[in-house]
């Protein structure tokens, strides 16, 4: 996110709370990035860190009389939090599409795969009848679905998990979006469909110069498809670089442990994994100072009281990360 | 059948019935031995038949063909009441640790239900073994015994569940897919505990799980399913390191690598997706989407054979050593 | 946590003590309390009626007939000079008794028939659910008319006819239910360790389904409530001189003109209590979906 060039999302200080009989529960807090067109940006966090919630807020589809959003988020230098429900309509799946996690929910169970493509283009394209079907069927042969004219006809159900993912990325991708948001889009996939997806998202983007948000919990996932990574813990930013940069030279404690406690093709069996003690913190309740200070091996007094904010560790200013006590580099090769 | 041999799978099938007379082969003739003290992963993707498999051993349902002999008897052909005596010494663990205890209940009642339906001890012993069990799985009795299981986080249910698995002593615990609903941080903390209590325990278990890295890590030996049949077994050094099965090496080329200079090569992904089991393809059932196909493939099925030392494998083409260093980096 | 001295990936007993959101539980609000507190009433004095310094429900005040409310008679009294607070809180008994035992007994009938087809499927399902459409499809009225004709009214005889009436709905939620629980890992497990189908069912699935069959049963009283008051309107149910809501509503039908009071105080009342039990149900499923839906 050093080059030159306009950004095509900024967020700046976002928040989102959401309302919870115990109080305000801090599902996002308080994170900033950019995205410039034909880039990826990785997400990366567990469950509950935050990372669906920041998506979901982006693109705007949390309930505002449930939650509340704080920051800004200027897509194409317009501020979308300011912007009325209409207009965010227009925006979403045109100029901004989402991929979800489960395909099976995404898609509406009782229509045909072609109503729901054409009424995506009707809405946004104004294409309808013949035009639209030839573009639903170039669409579904495009995200390498066999048999695209007889897919129109069939619903959801007829279709294996990875065919259904595959259909619900040609409706993200039926009107050519500027930025396309994959949250944990393989995650309910076999590791071989999984690769799959992930080639054809890698390349779809690459033709259409596409920025992406790649949402997962998993590095490896990240670490092959992305450009940049943002790693959340407890709705922050902890640590955010280049993905050679945060894989190289982590210096997050919490992402250098991150990475050692997942199981190692390249170790011997029975290699004693090395996992991070305790859980995440309650996010009505957070503690003081340092979110992942509870949990982390290198935490003192300043940790437990101050919070750290997300620095940049060099000159050029790329690798950002919030510790008082950066792991020394290189963390990856631990 | 030797001492060593704790569960001998003998040509096992299940069928299930469908409607409109059509039948699905879940598992088609799958054999193989566990070893007492072993682990012994079984992986393969979704549907290809390993958690029916596990049920098939835990005799619910029973299987629709071949054997499953536990310490050298066919648990298919014990009465209800030797076969109820039999299931406190082969436990299981499931994927989703929430669901697999009753919300309603408390912890303590929860693993202490072996010994209740085994009628093991009374209640001041049961209470004692309880204790013991939850602390060695790293949770503190006090703190847990009279509370339902939806206070805990998924781990601490996970850790339940497996003192729960624990707590009459098996011999053999299946483990179908324990973490897989769980955080990669939560993970390791769970395979770390699976370890240890084998150790304690000297337990044998059969891990079964989609995720390579994760069964590489635990077991010794490792078998790989199609479709309802097995690929490939040997040991799991030996597996990971010379794969002899194409699918085998396909699953290992698809696993994303934590590294930012590896770029997957589209030529090595696995093209197409499972055919349905209920129509599975003839010959080999991996041959429409195998690069190696050929025509034999499809006329007759690959027998299961030992290609080297306890390195088995069922495929017309094996892969050799020289095909295999490497498939995931070569480009 | 002996095994675990050397490790540090084992979750810390602080780590446990943060309260999950499940532990703090939102308050069940004044829509609960207000009609709680109401049929707390309803059902103190209907069961405390005898020891009550009230006129008796079927002795004639001569003196005063057709009272409006006043001093002496606090809701007034009816046509034949009865005083009609007295009638309204015996008249509870029989409401509360029927609306009561009915729904209970075909909870019990409904709740185990459920169970068993929602648990065994197959054939014990399609036996049980035969018998349900044929439950449904007889004429339950018609036969409380044909039989209180024959031999009279009586309270026993209300409680189970309606009570039959109700097993249909009761077995089919049980067995929705039941369909649920019995999907979870926790049954198989049960299976596993060797439990009996008689253990799985009453260990580990009944606590599951009863909790959201007793929130049903509170919208089956208030319907019973409601049908037993037609009945007795209808002169289905105890006798004269006895009261019930349904028969005073009835007799003050005559002289709605002049005395609405008579018909409006029990009419009142039978709204009250049923909307109460309404409202109660609806908090308390509103709360167990929430739980629910952690799970």
């Amino acid at each position: 996110m050093t080059d030159a060039g306009p950004a095509l999302l900024e967020v700046n200080n976002l928040t989102t709370h959401f309302h919870t009989p115990r109080g305000p529960l801090r599902a996002v807090d308080g994170v900033s990035f950019s995205l410039r067109r034909g880039q990826t940006l990785g997400i990366v966090g567990e469950s509950g860190s935050g990372k669906s919630a920041l998506a979901r807020t982006i693109i705007g589809i949390l309930s505002k009389r449930r939650t509340t959003t704080t920051g800004r988020i200027a897509f194409e230098g317009r501020d979308l939090l300011t912007l009325s429900e209409p207009d965010m309509r227009d925006i979403r799946g045109r100029d901004i599409a989402m991929v979800f996690q489960d395909p099976t929910s995404s898609l509406n169970p009782v229509k045909r795969i072609g109503v729901q493509i054409t009424e995506v283009l009707a809405r946004h394209l104004g294409l309808r009848g013949c035009a639209a079907r030839s573009r639903a069927t170039e669409l579904l042969t495009s995200v390498g679905l066999s048999l695209p004219e007889e897919r129109l006809h069939q619903y959801p159900h007829q279709l294996s998990g990875g065919m259904r993912q595959r259909v619900a990325i040609a409706i993200a991708l039926a009107c050519d979006p500027k930025l396309l948001i994959a949250d944990e889009p393989t995650t309910s996939l076999d590791v071989t469909i999984q690769a799959q997806i992930l080639d054809l998202l890698h390349r779809r983007q690459k033709a259409h110069d596409m920025a992406m948000i790649l949402i997962s919990h998993d590095l490896g996932v990240v670490a092959g498809y992305t450009d940049a990574v943002a790693v959340m813990y407890a709705g922050q930013v902890v640590e955010q670089a280049s993905t050679r940069s945060l894989f190289r030279n982590c210096r997050m404690p919490y992402t250098a442990a991150l990475m050692r406690s997942a199981p190692n093709l390249s170790d011997p069996p029975h290699t004693r994994l090395r996992a991070i003690a305790g859980r995440p913190p309650d996010m009505v309740l957070p503690p003081p100072g340092c979110r992942f200070g509870p949990r982390c091996d290198h935490a003192t007094d300043i940790c437990r009281n101050e919070r750290p904010t997300l620095s940049a560790s060099d000159a050029v200013g790329a690798h950002l990360y919030a510790c008082w006590h950066p792991v020394a580099s290189p963390g990856a090769s631990a | 059948m030797s001492p060593a041999e704790l569960l001998v799978i003998d040509d096992l099938s299940v069928t299930y019935a469908l409607p409109r007379g059509r039948r699905l082969m879940a598992v088609a003739n799958v054999s193989f031995t566990v070893y007492r003290g072993e682990t012994l992963g079984l992986v393969g993707e979704s549907g290809c038949g390993k958690s029916t498999i596990s049920r098939a051993i835990m005799q619910l349902p029973p299987p629709t063909g071949g054997s499953v002999i536990f310490e050298g008897r066919n648990l298919a052909k014990l009465d209800t009441a030797t076969l109820r005596r039999a299931r406190k010494r082969l436990h299981m663990i499931f994927q989703d640790p929430i669901s697999s205890l009753n919300p309603r209940r408390k912890v303590g009642d929860i693993v202490a239900e072996p010994l209740a339906i085994a009628g093991i001890g009374g209640t001041e012993d049961r209470r004692r073994r309880v204790r013991a069990v939850l602390e060695t799985v790293g949770l503190d009795p006090d703190q847990i015994m009279d509370r339902r299981p939806h206070e805990f986080s998924g781990g601490q249910c996970q850790r339940i569940a497996i003192a729960r698995a624990l707590v009459t002593e098996p011999q053999l615990v299946i483990c179908d897919e324990p973490v897989s609903a769980l955080d990669v941080s939560v993970r390791a903390q769970i395979l770390n505990c699976l370890e240890d209590m084998k150790t304690r325990y000297g337990l044998t278990l059969l891990f079964i799980s989609h995720d390579l890295a994760v069964v590489k890590n635990i077991s010794d030996r490792v078998a790989v399913m199609y479709l309802g049949r097995l690929c490939e077994l040997a040991p799991s050094a030996r597996l990971y390191a010379a794969p002899l099965h194409p699918y085998t090496a396909a699953l290992m080329a698809a696993i994303p690598v934590m590294d930012p200079d590896w770029s997957p090569s589209p030529s090595h992904l696995l093209a197409g997706e499972l055919p349905s089991p209920m129509n599975p393809p003839s010959g080999c059932r991996f041959r429409t989407r195998c690069p190696r196909a050929a025509p034999l493939c499809a006329a007759r099925a690959p027998e299961w054979q030992e290609a080297e030392a306890g390195h088995f494998v069922a495929c017309h083409f094996p892969l050799v050593a020289s095909d295999t260093i490497s498939p995931a980096r070569q480009s | 946590m002996s095994a675990f001295a050397d490790d540090p990936g084992h979750e810390t007993a602080s780590a446990m003590a943060a309260p999950s959101p499940m532990q703090v539980r939102d308050r069940l609000g004044f829509r609960f309390w207000l009609p709680a507190v109401w049929i707390a009433i309803v059902v103190a004095l209907a069961t405390t009626a005898n020891l009550l310094p009230l006129p008796s429900p079927i002795e004639t005040d001569f003196a005063a007939l057709s009272n409006w409310p006043d001093r002496t008679h606090w809701f007034g009294t009816d046509q034949l000079g009865r005083d009609i607070l007295s009638r309204a809180i015996f008249g509870a008994r029989i409401s509360l008794t029927v609306g009561l035992l009915a729904p209970a007994l075909g909870l019990g009938i409904g709740m185990l028939l459920g169970m068993a087809a929602g648990y065994f499927r197959g054939r014990v399902e399609a036996v049980i659910a035969a018998a349900m459409d044929a439950v449904m499809a007889f004429p339950g009225i018609l036969v409380v008319l044909a039989v209180t004709a024959y031999v009279g009214a009586s309270v026993p005889l209300l409680v189970i006819v309606l009570g039959v009436l109700t097993v249909p709905t009761f077995m089919r939620v049980a067995r929705a239910n039941t369909l649920v629980f019995a999907q979870h890992d926790f049954v198989l497990a049960a299976r596993a360790m060797g439990a009996t189908h008689w253990r799985v069912l009453s260990l580990e699935i009944l606590p599951n389904v009863v909790i959201p069959m007793l929130i049903y049963a509170l919208l089956v009283i208030s319907r019973i409530i409601v049908v037993e008051g037609v009945l007795s309107f209808l002169g289905l149910s105890l006798p004269a001189p006895w009261p019930t809501w349904g028969n005073m509503i009835a007799d003050g039908q005559v002289d709605l003109a002049t005395l609405p009071y008579i018909p409006f105080i029990p009419a009142a009342l039978m709204f009250l209590t049923v909307l109460s039990i309404n409202l109660i149900g609806e908090r308390l499923r509103a709360r167990t979906d929430l739980r629910g839906s952690a799970l």
